[in-house]
């Protein structure tokens, strides 16, 4: 598999080159082609099915694709926040039992993580009693302590209200300045994608456009998957989001 | 080494060993949901038995063999998703058939399929109890060395393998071990009741453990119980041994389900 060009090697995480997966003769992702950079926000947005999913796992290495290459940039390690997870009701697993199952060396940065996520209060808590947004923070957590590359998340403000999933996306900022690595995120919901990020995919099977968040929300693709509605949408998220920082000077839309 | 003259004392020290194996590996087939599992590997390794008259080998090695096939063959099946409920049911119910056909041709004379079905604990000799105390060592070996892994694989798949934590690999290691304990538990508590054994004292545990490493713990106190006075009991008023150690799991598991009730009403 060829490396990305020599000039940028250094921060190319993953390259993924016309991968194409199908499943139960139906073809789930489509001759795509993405590249990963080191410490950039990227946000894939797309109808339900539309292969959001499957392309993570095939970045992660989860599944394989049936044809296309994938090159990962040696010992990248990756932080993972799957969308859901059932814990078997025979398990009796704390949070704290949950968390030390991840490797972490560094006990400092363990302890930084907990508290950064809010999971604390949480540690002794059984983990088939948490709530919905509960365990997302012990997963982002627990993703969070092997110091990722690359932090995957898919969907992971799914059980969160609007001010929870504003700081969330505030927490993730600070996790990449902090850390450097790159988010990859999967969003459901057309409004929350965050502003901050440097790269919106927009995904159905096969990626019909992809720029910046302003970039993606003007384009014809994009409107046509998700109505004209959408494009408003985006515009008033943005709006809400210029209060929550002074050093964003971006411009008010008229609605 | 008279100690070890009495079958009586033989029995034990088996029961104890077997208790020690069971315990972890029967946690990690209720939380994996894998009881069907460990019913197919325990009913095919009949074959073993009709396999030792065709090839005229030692019976302790044809089982040992039958079982490690039949768990690899199980876990790549599972692996790709072709190992159902029903699919096992078939699997378990035809390979203990044609077993139980293929001995009563094979043996010559009519062989005690008996002993092997519900445990025969008078035929435990010396050597047996060396063969027993070395798979559960292995077991306990293994299973010890990948706990942390197993306890991940089983949690999620794709946790797991974003960590380069390959479930493959760790659900060979676990069959393997389940294949040595079937192996070695069938003179204690027969082929019916293995998977019995395998599930009653870690459900039992599970009312009372907060983390699995306790369940573990606790499931292996109550095997040794069931174990060593099902033993007892079945010298005591000769009934057979497999089928009085499960009475007592399963009289460990009203009494916790009653526990657990009154808990939570």
């Amino acid at each position: 598999m060829n490396a990305p060009i020599a000039s940028r090697q250094g921060t190319v995480l993953v390259d993924v080159k016309q991968v194409s997966l199908s499943a139960n003769s139906r073809r789930i992702i489509d001759d795509i082609n993405v590249e990963i950079t080191k410490g950039e926000i990227v946000t894939i947005v797309g109808p339900n099915g539309a292969g959001k999913s499957t392309l993570l796992k095939s970045i992660i290495g989860i599944v394989q694709p049936d044809s296309g290459q994938i090159w990962r940039k040696q010992k990248l390690t990756i932080g993972y926040v799957p969308q859901k997870l059932h814990i078997d009701q025979h398990l009796p697993l704390s949070v704290q039992r949950f968390l030390n199952l991840a490797s972490c060396d560094d006990a400092n940065w363990a302890q930084t993580s907990i508290d950064n996520c809010g999971v604390t209060s949480l540690l002794d808590r059984q983990v088939s009693t948490l709530s919905g947004g509960e365990f997302q923070r012990v997963l982002l957590c627990r993703a969070l302590f092997n110091k990722p590359d690359m932090l995957i998340m898919d969907e992971p403000t799914q059980g969160l209200d609007h001010l929870g999933t504003i700081s969330f996306y505030q927490q993730v900022i600070t996790l990449r300045d902090q850390l450097g690595c790159a988010i990859v995120m999967v969003s459901h919901e057309l409004h929350v994608v965050m502003s901050e990020s440097d790269r919106v995919i927009c995904l159905n099977g096969h990626i019909c456009c992809q720029g910046t968040p302003q970039q993606v929300a003007n384009n014809p693709e994009y409107l046509a998957m998700f109505g004209q509605e959408a494009a408003g949408m985006m515009a008033i998220y943005r709006h809400e989001h210029d209060h929550h920082h002074e050093h964003h000077s971006g411009d008010h839309h008229e609605h | 080494m008279s100690f070890f003259d009495d079958f009586i004392i033989r029995a034990f020290i088996a029961g104890l060993a077997v208790a020690c194996a069971s315990a972890p590996l029967g946690c990690l087939v209720t939380w994996r949901r894998m009881a069907y599992f460990g019913d197919a590997i325990a009913h095919a390794s009949l074959l073993g038995i009709a396999l030792s008259f065709l090839l005229d080998i030692n019976m302790s090695i044809a089982i040992l063999a039958i079982t490690c096939v039949i768990a690899i063959c199980l876990a790549d099946m599972g692996a790709r998703g072709f190992a159902s409920d029903t699919l096992l049911g078939v699997f378990a119910h035809s390979g203990l058939a044609i077993g139980i056909v293929a001995s009563s041709f094979l043996s010559g004379r009519q062989v005690d399929l008996m002993s092997y079905l519900l445990g025969d604990i008078l035929a435990i000799g010396l050597s047996d109890l060396l063969v027993i105390w070395g798979g559960v060592a292995a077991i306990l070996a293994l299973i010890i060395w990948r706990w942390n892994r197993l306890l991940l694989v089983t949690i999620s798949h794709d946790l797991a393998k974003a960590e380069s934590v390959h479930p493959q690999f760790e659900n060979r290691i676990f069959m393997i071990s389940l294949a040595i304990l079937v192996a070695i538990s069938i003179k204690i508590v027969g082929i019916l009741l293995i998977a019995a054994l395998l599930i009653i004292p870690p459900v039992t545990a599970r009312t009372f453990a907060h983390s699995p490493e306790f369940m573990a713990l606790l499931a292996g106190g109550i095997s040794v119980f069931c174990l060593i006075s099902g033993i007892y009991f079945s010298i005591q008023f000769d009934t057979p041994t497999g089928a009085s150690i499960i009475c007592l799991a399963s009289l460990c598991f009203l009494i916790s389900s009653t526990f657990r009730l009154t808990r939570h009403p």
